[in-house]
């Protein structure tokens, strides 16, 4: 079993997130894995840790990122949960790139990957990329190769070429099945991602990280980056700061005060 | 209008899924689209007569109906296949190129995006996910709005392609029918599916809508209860009844078994008109989905909630004595 888990480096959704010139700000003081594609990862070491022992060391996580090296804190953090490889595609080329030029880019790095050694059986995504909360990256990546998705899983299962994924969508519960190889999204619901351990850690500290360009990957430079989007940042202004709070303490009255503002504001 | 103002010219595709209830978010959509030029609509399966009705109503002259091969369909499990984003995406690719359309307008679920994108990816279109506001420049390209960082950041951009498609969160504006309906009529459209869809459903179960209460994403109130409530939302339950509100609640609390349906980065995300949170700490996951909506009111016990820092208006004390209290008055304002 070979499995690509694609993973996002994003700024930390708990500081203070800003662009700079039209673009996502990448300070590395606030860059981190994207917490939802930890779920992407636990989902894929799980699917590997119910193989037997000798499929199990024929098999290989790989994670895979499109970003600049800052990147690298992604990948870090991949290997502290135990993947086995990791590669970042880095190229001024695929800056600015859009939705359509991500996928292009990660698919080419699973194309790439089946190249150099075997088939890739699963790509493993989060549900969305905190950033820019798009959910649309798996799906464009299932059709650049050319493969099925199913996306948002809540349950996986992978058994004799087969995947297998219990969701929930706003409309329905649902089944589904893919043969592999397949293209996944995870929810985060699926698991609880592992805390990775001591020696994971220590490892992961050593652990080369491997990168392509956009050449070596063959990637058209004018299909990708901000010459190949579809769609161009013109603004990006931050919102002004709500007035400050009105405050009551109850003391008795908390739920009359309450109604009181919203009738006053004629909001019911 | 001028004669060469670009609206004029400018077919706007609306995707209508399902087709069988009006939902708020698609007469949104249709008012967006109208704005921008002819509206046609696209459908998965044949509209009710009442969808037929409010299409007309606002201005939709012909709905592009799939017509997917049904061996195809069987293929893929039968009807329930039939909203699969890999059939809606080609659906709505297909549409496109029947119409010349320059604009397609989806809803924000998950689904549509989706189908979006895969039908922006055959037509080499550019993409706009929840947008919050769609218009275009003086050059006639269409231009959307959006807010991200949690609500934070206002942003804008163009898209530079020929078509634009483009997904648009609820309560983006004030749906409002044609100055004069017209009458409607349905076109069959063939749809080939792509051959590597290779997805099965193998079971799916229609979730009810809760038919008293709004629903969620399209709310213009929403009364959303937390791990505060201790289990019980009968509190969240009746304030919202007595304000007409949808009910959310926090991821937690959906995790501990005490409601169906969270709002947040991951859950479902909210713009409402007004937003009421109780016994919600306001983590920033949380925020994320509710952030932008227009007015927000906190109840919660802590007088340090991390909330309170986005509200407009907060109630520092027990949920159980605050909205009973407040439903009660607003009830007795609204009868007097
Ligand atoms: C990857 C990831 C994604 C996530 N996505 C989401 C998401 O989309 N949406 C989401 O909501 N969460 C999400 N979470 C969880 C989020 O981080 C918080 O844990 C969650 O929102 C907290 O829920 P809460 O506010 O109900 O609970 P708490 O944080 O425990 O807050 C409960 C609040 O209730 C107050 N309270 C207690 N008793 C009373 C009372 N009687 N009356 C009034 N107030 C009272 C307390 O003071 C406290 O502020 C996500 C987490 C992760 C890791
Ligand atoms: N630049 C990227 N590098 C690697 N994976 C990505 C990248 N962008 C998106 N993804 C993957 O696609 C998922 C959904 O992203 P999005 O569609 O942008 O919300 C993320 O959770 C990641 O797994």
């Amino acid at each position: 079993m070979r499995i690509v888990v694609a993973v996002k480096y994003v700024p930390d959704i708990n500081a203070d997130r800003r662009f700079v010139d039209c673009r996502v700000d990448r300070d590395p003081g606030v860059g981190t894995l994207n917490e939802l594609d930890e779920n992407a990862l636990e989902a894929a070491l799980r699917i590997l840790d119910a193989l037997p022992e000798d499929e199990r060391a024929a098999s290989e996580v790989v994670a895979l990122t499109v970003a600049p090296a800052d990147g690298d804190v992604a990948l870090r953090k991949s290997f502290q949960m135990g993947v086995d490889r990791a590669v970042r595609v880095t190229d001024d080329a695929l800056a600015g790139s859009d939705y359509f030029g991500t996928a292009a880019a990660l698919a080419a790095g699973v194309r790439r990957l089946e190249a150099d050694g075997a088939p890739v059986d699963l790509v493993i995504t989060g549900m969305a990329a905190l950033d820019g909360l798009g959910s649309v990256v798996p799906a464009l990546v299932a059709a650049e190769l050319g493969r099925p998705a199913i996306t948002l899983a809540k349950k996986v299962d992978v058994a004799d070429g087969t995947l297998t994924v219990g969701r929930e969508t706003d409309e329905a519960s649902e089944t589904l099945t893919a043969p592999l190889p397949a293209v996944l999204s995870v929810a985060d619901t699926a698991n609880t991602p592992r805390m990775p351990n001591f020696k994971l850690i220590m490892a992961a500290r050593t652990k080369q990280i491997e990168e392509w360009s956009a050449a070596d990957l063959g990637l058209d430079p004018a299909a990708v980056g901000a010459a190949g989007a579809r769609t161009e940042a013109v603004s990006a202004t931050p919102r002004p700061a709500r007035p400050e709070v009105e405050l009551v303490v109850d003391k008795g009255e908390g739920g009359t005060a309450l109604a009181e503002y919203l009738i006053r504001n004629e909001l019911v | 209008m001028s004669t060469n103002d670009p609206t004029r010219n400018r077919t706007a595709l609306v995707l209508v899924d399902p087709a069988t209830e009006v939902r708020s978010s698609v007469l949104e959509l249709l008012t967006i689209a109208r704005g921008l030029g002819r509206v046609e609509a696209v459908t998965l399966e044949a509209p009710t007569v009442e969808v037929l009705a409010q299409l007309g109503a606002y201005g939709v002259e012909t709905v592009h109906q799939a017509e997917v091969p049904t061996d195809a369909l069987a293929a893929a499990g039968g009807d329930g296949a039939r909203h699969l984003p890999s059939v809606v995406g080609a659906t709505l690719a297909a549409a496109v190129r029947r119409t010349d359309a320059d604009v397609v307008l989806a809803p924000a679920t998950f689904g549509a995006k989706e189908a979006a994108a895969l039908a922006a990816h055959v037509l080499g279109a550019g993409l706009v996910i929840d947008a919050a506001a769609v218009g275009e420049d003086e050059a006639g390209r269409v231009v959307a709005g959006k807010r991200v960082f949690a609500g934070a950041w206002d942003t804008r951009c163009v898209v530079t392609a020929d078509v634009a498609v483009l997904t648009v969160r609820a309560n983006a504006v004030v749906p409002e029918p044609a100055a004069a309906p017209v009458a409607t009529e349905v076109d069959p459209l063939p749809v080939a599916l792509p051959g590597t869809a290779g997805v099965v459903v193998t079971s799916r179960e229609v979730k009810e809508r809760a038919p008293s209460r709004p629903t969620l994403e399209e709310a213009a109130v929403v009364v959303a209860g937390g791990r505060g409530t201790g289990g019980d939302f009968g509190p969240v339950e009746k304030f919202a009844d007595a304000v007409g509100a949808a009910v959310g609640a926090s991821r937690d609390a959906v995790f501990e078994g005490w409601f169906d349906r969270y709002i947040g980065q991951t859950g479902v995300t909210i713009a409402p008109r007004l937003y009421v949170g109780a016994g919600i700490s306001g983590a920033p996951h949380h925020r994320g989905g509710m952030q932008a909506s227009q007015v927000i009111v906190a109840v919660n016990a802590d007088p340090e909630a991390p909330i309170f820092e986005i509200c407009d208006f907060a109630v520092v004390g027990d949920l159980t004595d605050v909205l009973p209290q407040a439903a009660a008055a607003i009830r007795a304002h609204r009868d007097a």
